[in-house]
């Protein structure tokens, strides 16, 4: 478990060919870790029939909307959260 | 007949209708379970029963841990500790997924869920998702125009409440405990859960108001 | 294609609901069936459902994507024939 709440992290800006969860608008953006949900199993290899083993850490990591986009309405506090597994995320 | 607004994320289907009203669709479902019934990979009772738990589920037990969690201050900790674990407390199923997590609305903070890539959606504890929740406009939108969305349900915020989006990427389900309505002080559990709409645990609305006294 | 959030959209939220038809019922216990038989798991399901083309996505109905995820996992597996349903169909 590399990360703890409370780290600042950054999601990999990588293309990644087939099935993963990041979603695009929070790659390469700076977040925070807000909670560690423990280990689960791969859905990028689980996807293609394999056990999805080793399982991952997961991640529940909070991005203020500044740092993902400039939007239509907002609050300066308004927050997106997204579970983020392990190896998408490096020390920011 | 209408005009069709084809926005490029238009998503009605446009499958032609047959005679008798169905799309393709349907008789290509029931071909697909003949084939798997014929082949023994499925049984045919076993689609029955998945089909009557479906529709068996309602936001009513979503509900039953919102009202319990107004009223005992110690069960809602333990809610927000662990979802999962309190739902068992009421001998509630909520679901398969390994972790469930319920948000606390707060004065400073109005939480709402999505799933972007998809539609995860608690349905043990809320029913089927409806079909606005599994919609690309509300994909998309929820992200990145949250105020936006609020205000075509019809829900409004002091300036100052952050607005936090949740979306649900992996196997961890959300469930908002909306704030109590003002003047419900004096119901009782069951009248309270009555309050809790299925669209104020997923965030775009708040629980009904108690009726006048 | 499936990756919608902050894509851009001007359409209204359109909040009408429909009760599920029979065959979407079907269609989701058939999904959750094969799930517990083991043939296709749900990550593999939302792969199906990613692969459709990007014009077929936007225009085809929630349950007609999972009906389109459930034939293509099993044919790739060998479960189904290619072709085999829509020869039932015929």
């Amino acid at each position: 478990m590399t990360f703890g709440a409370g780290d600042r992290v950054r999601v990999s800006d990588r293309a990644h060919e087939g099935h993963h969860r990041t979603p695009s608008y929070v790659k390469g953006k700076r977040g925070r870790v807000e909670r560690v949900f423990g280990r689960f199993t791969n859905p990028e290899t689980r996807a293609y029939g394999a056990d999805g083993l080793p399982e991952q850490v997961l991640y529940h990591v909070s991005f203020a909307q500044d740092e993902l986009w400039p939007s239509v309405r907002r609050n300066g506090s308004d927050t997106a959260c997204v579970d983020i597994f392990e190896h998408w995320l490096e020390a920011e | 007949m209408s005009d069709h607004d084809h926005d490029h994320d238009h998503d009605h289907p446009h499958e032609p209708i047959t005679s008798d009203g169905e799309p393709p669709a349907a008789a290509r479902a029931r071909a697909l379970e003949e084939l798997l019934v014929e082949k023994g990979l499925v049984r045919r009772e076993d689609v029955r029963r998945s089909i009557d738990r479906l529709v068996s589920r309602s936001p009513a037990d979503g509900a039953r841990l919102v009202a319990r969690a107004w009223v005992d201050p110690e069960f809602k900790k333990r809610l927000l500790a662990d979802a999962r674990a309190a739902a068992q407390e009421l001998a509630l199923d909520s679901g398969p997924s390994p972790v469930v997590v319920a948000v606390e609305n707060t004065e400073t903070v109005h939480h709402m869920v999505v799933c972007t890539l998809c539609s995860c959606y608690p349905r043990a504890l809320l029913g089927p998702p409806p079909d606005w929740y599994k919609s690309l406009p509300y994909r998309s939108r929820a992200v990145s125009d949250p105020h936006g969305v609020l205000e075509e349900f019809g829900l409004e915020l002091d300036d100052d409440v952050e607005v936090r989006v949740l979306d649900s990427t992996a196997d961890v389900r959300y469930l908002v405990l909306p704030r109590r309505p003002e003047g419900s002080e004096g119901l009782g559990e069951e009248e309270l859960a009555s309050l809790v709409t299925r669209d104020s645990m997923i965030g775009v609305a708040q629980p009904a108001a108690p009726a006048p006294a | 294609m499936h990756d919608r959030g902050a894509w851009p959209s001007d359409t209204p939220i359109d909040r009408s609901e429909h009760e599920l038809a029979d065959w979407e019922l079907l269609t989701d216990a058939l999904v959750d069936v094969l799930g517990d038989e083991g043939l296709m798991n749900v990550d593999e399901m939302r792969r199906g459902i990613e692969s459709m083309p990007p014009g077929r996505y936007e225009q085809t109905s929630y349950y007609e994507r999972w009906l389109f995820a459930a034939e293509t996992i099993l044919v790739e597996k060998g479960v189904l024939a290619p072709g085999e349903l829509d020869a039932r169909l015929a």
